[in-house]
């Protein structure tokens, strides 16, 4: 082989693993990303069932409730709109009324929100920062709560 | 006063690093040999500085001075000694204090060791190096003074985060920024050698050392990261793909790419620009990394600091440094004489392979953290890329890395045979083979890519058993000659078997827990009983706890195995008095067959939530990175690589008995 067909043949190489790891990456960001809702957004863009999102507002006061032994149900809201989440597990240690959150999972048939995960803040003074956006545009923030 | 002494070193600090950065430099420049020889008490008086204002900050905190407001937000007089200590770095102040701090170590390091650079060469490196740390000091005092008083003082501190307080979490800043920074010394060189225009073997084996304790500080950082997330945060996970996490994986993975290119222009005198490109994207990433966290656009457990004007003059450094010395390669570069002709089939061409693949991927995972950023900056959507993403991404980018492995220390330089390659590798082929039937036998089929990882995993470990026994004559020569030539093998040789064999013993504690973890979670109170993968769990009681800084309940839960009890773990709840803040501790038994992991969650009426895991494996994640990390302490004690001991007239006619083998 020739210097410039050995050249060649790296730069071939390069370019076919490289093509690779391109279309891995533009299927993957098809297929695997997961959005963030507020209620109100999760409402307007009329979510399918079965499709995954976060969700991210306050726990409503009052709204916890159990339904047995490690399933719970509880409202989430964003000063505008609900919306209902059912979860089974354990839920994070800062998990409160009133408190921030962030839940992953999909809607079911009726409009509930089945998590998989949630996500609360991991100290005081920390709130995950989708919520805190979300609820500074709807005019709901109050200082003194995280940033 | 103490402060005032730590704020006064960190300025003339600054100032020391401002002369180191031009002197030098002008004096290479010139030819003038005595400027160039300023570098040197430059570098060690910029150590002695900023360890005088890291030390000043420590004795801030050991004594609790509360006027200072640093002390005063991240620690309390109740917190143990420690964490006392640790909390020095376990705010974002202080952490660019040690950041600078192990900036300026790595410079007097190269003052003091490299004797027998080139002046000139050691004057640029050392110039590149003060303008790194004159940056971040400058950052540091404009923006992140932690020295800054509060008057009155406050009588007590607002301690420090619970979760942040643990012994793993405690030293996992400070190794990963030695090998986070570790590479500033890579790029240093990288652009001395571009001023320069000059690049060959003796540069490639002075950056090596330097690469590498870089590159193993920062596996032990990272494995000491996902084992905190592991034990702490109670979710049973190790990696969570957080772009904190993947901000020092960035690196890594181009460092793992930048150390085996160097060795190509040692041996062999090619593959100069690449490599050039390489220590400075890696070095480029660590800065990124830094951006990333300190910025506050990402939010994340380990981001502490939320300040605009911080961001924008990080971002400022960031884009100076990257785009300046990118521009520098862009001008440079095509000065640098292209080196010795290989093959495409040829240990060189294995090493190209190996980069290609571990910067892609380092493509895939960039890409991944930043997308969401640059989506909202665009369209102001929100969107989470997590585990999927990078299951989809990266990892079929790195199993082919991981197949081909095995061959690269086994093929020739410039000209290789695959198939004599594959031939030696017939025991780990088997025993792969052997693996991957064992394990879809016993896990049933499912799921069917797991037996494939565990083949994986194996076939690593004994390609690197191989290739030594092979170059020992293992089973093949008298026992005498065998122990002769084992002691006679190259220290980096021990080395890079130790390393790919580590790198399988982590694959197959990735491959089981991901495949095979078992998880119930039950409502259970005291006398009730779960069984997760063949152990029986019994509650037997939850009793209250008082400790030092924290009360707790604690659960006391009995394992069986087949009614024979193995294992006690006391799963707890603890509530930190002075953050009134709740965290829950894992209990975590290990066994033979891998971990049993108890979480207690809250109480409810007169049962408490119980999550329990079996994680096959795991602890091998671990000792993985471990024996990885190990394999480049062995590589590093290598007498050829021995900080210094290189000489450029020599090292020009060296190559010969490496390539003999």
């Amino acid at each position: 082989m020739t210097r410039k067909q050995r050249r060649m043949a790296l730069i071939g190489a390069g370019i076919a693993i490289l093509g690779v790891a391109v279309g891995l990456v533009l299927h993957a960001l098809e297929d695997t990303i997961v959005f963030f809702y507020t209620p109100s957004e999760a409402q307007a863009k009329a979510i399918a069932p079965g499709e995954r999102f976060r969700l991210g507002g306050l726990v409503a006061d009052g709204s916890i409730e159990k339904i047995d032994g490690t399933t719970i149900r509880f409202v989430v809201t964003d000063a505008g709109r609900e919306l209902p989440v059912t979860f089974s597990g354990i839920l994070p240690d800062l998990f409160r009324e009133g408190q921030g959150v962030v839940a992953e999972g999909m809607l079911d048939a009726h409009g509930v929100f089945v998590a998989d995960t949630v996500l609360a803040k991991h100290d005081e003074t920390y709130m995950p920062k989708e919520v805190a956006d979300a609820l500074k545009k709807q005019g709901h923030w109050k200082t003194g709560e995280g940033d | 006063m103490i402060a005032e002494i730590g704020h006064f070193a960190l300025i003339l600090a600054f100032a020391v690093a401002a002369i180191q950065a031009t002197v030098p430099l002008l004096g290479a420049h010139r030819g003038d040999a005595a400027l160039a020889r300023v570098a040197v008490p430059c570098a060690g008086t910029q150590l002695a500085l900023v360890l005088a204002a890291f030390v000043a900050l420590g004795i801030g905190y050991v004594t609790s001075d509360f006027s200072i407001a640093n002390v005063w937000a991240n620690s309390h007089s109740t917190k143990p000694l420690l964490y006392k200590i640790t909390g020095v770095w376990g705010n974002h102040e202080g952490s660019m204090v040690l950041w600078v701090l192990i900036l300026a170590l790595f410079g007097a390091c190269v003052a003091a060791f490299g004797a027998n650079l080139p002046p000139m060469l050691k004057a640029r490196v050392l110039s590149v190096q003060a303008m790194i740390a004159a940056a971040f000091l400058l950052f540091t005092i404009a923006t992140s003074n932690p020295f800054e008083r509060l008057h009155p003082a406050p009588f007590d501190g607002q301690g420090l985060n619970p979760i942040l307080q643990d012994p793993a979490l405690a030293f996992h800043p400070p190794f990963l920024y030695v090998g986070y920074v570790g590479f500033s010394i890579a790029f240093s060189f990288a652009v001395a050698a571009l001023i320069e225009g000059r690049v060959d073997a003796a540069w490639a084996r002075w950056v090596r050392p330097w690469t590498l304790a870089a590159w193993m500080f920062l596996t032990i950082g990272i494995a000491m990261g996902s084992w905190w997330a592991y034990y702490e945060l109670g979710w049973g996970g190790w990696w969570f793909w957080d772009p904190v996490e993947n901000a020092s994986f960035m690196p890594w993975l181009s460092g793992t790419a930048l150390l085996h290119s160097a060795i190509v222009v040692e041996k062999r005198d090619a593959l100069k620009v690449w490599t050039i490109l390489l220590a400075i994207l890696t070095f480029s990433l660590s800065l990124l990394g830094t951006f990333l966290v300190r910025s506050g656009v990402l939010t994340s457990v380990h981001a502490f600091a939320v300040d605009p004007a911080r961001g924008i003059f990080v971002l400022l450094i960031l884009s100076l440094f990257v785009g300046g010395s990118l521009t520098l390669f862009a001008w440079r570069a095509p000065l640098l004489r292209a080196g010795g002709l290989f093959a495409p089939i040829s240990r060189e061409g294995g090493l190209i392979v190996n980069n290609l693949l571990l910067t892609a991927g380092c493509a895939t995972v960039l890409i991944g953290t930043l997308y969401p950023l640059m989506l909202e900056t665009l369209t102001g959507d929100k969107v989470s890329v997590g585990a999927p993403f990078f299951n989809a991404t990266f990892v079929p980018m790195m199993i082919p890395l991981l197949v081909l492995v095995p061959f690269g220390p086994l093929l020739s330089w410039k000209r290789a045979d695959v198939l004599a390659a594959a031939q030696r590798l017939w025991a780990a082929a088997l025993l792969a083979f052997v693996t991957m039937l064992a394990s879809a036998w016993l896990s049933r089929g499912e799921p069917v890519l797991a037996a494939f990882g565990m083949a994986l995993g194996v076939w690593l470990i004994v390609g690197a058993a191989s290739e030594t026994a092979l170059r020992i004559g293992a089973f093949r020569e008298p026992l005498a000659t065998v122990f002769a030539r084992a002691r006679g093998l190259p220290r980096s040789a021990w080395g890079t078997a130790l390393a790919h064999g580590g790198l399988g013993v982590m694959v197959l504690g990735i491959v089981a827990v991901t495949a095979w973890r078992a998880e119930t979670i039950a409502l259970m109170q005291p006398g009730q009983t779960v069984e997760v993968a063949g152990y029986d769990l019994t509650l037997e009681a939850v009793v209250p706890r008082r400790g030092p800084d924290h009360d707790e309940e604690v659960g006391l839960v009995r394992a069986e195995r087949n009614g024979r009890t193995v294992a006690r773990l006391e799963p707890a709840r603890r509530v930190y008095r002075v953050r009134q803040m709740t965290t829950s501790e894992a209990a975590i038994r290990p066994f033979a067959t891998g971990d049993l992991y108890v979480v207690m969650g809250e109480r409810d009426g007169d049962g408490w939530i119980v999550r329990a895991y079996f994680n096959p494996l795991a602890p091998l994640i671990w000792i993985g990175a471990v024996i990885m990390f190990l394999g480049g302490a062995v590589s590093l004690t290598d007498r050829r690589y021995r900080i210094g001991a290189p000489r450029r007239a020599r090292a020009a006619r060296v190559p010969a008995v490496e390539a003999a083998e």
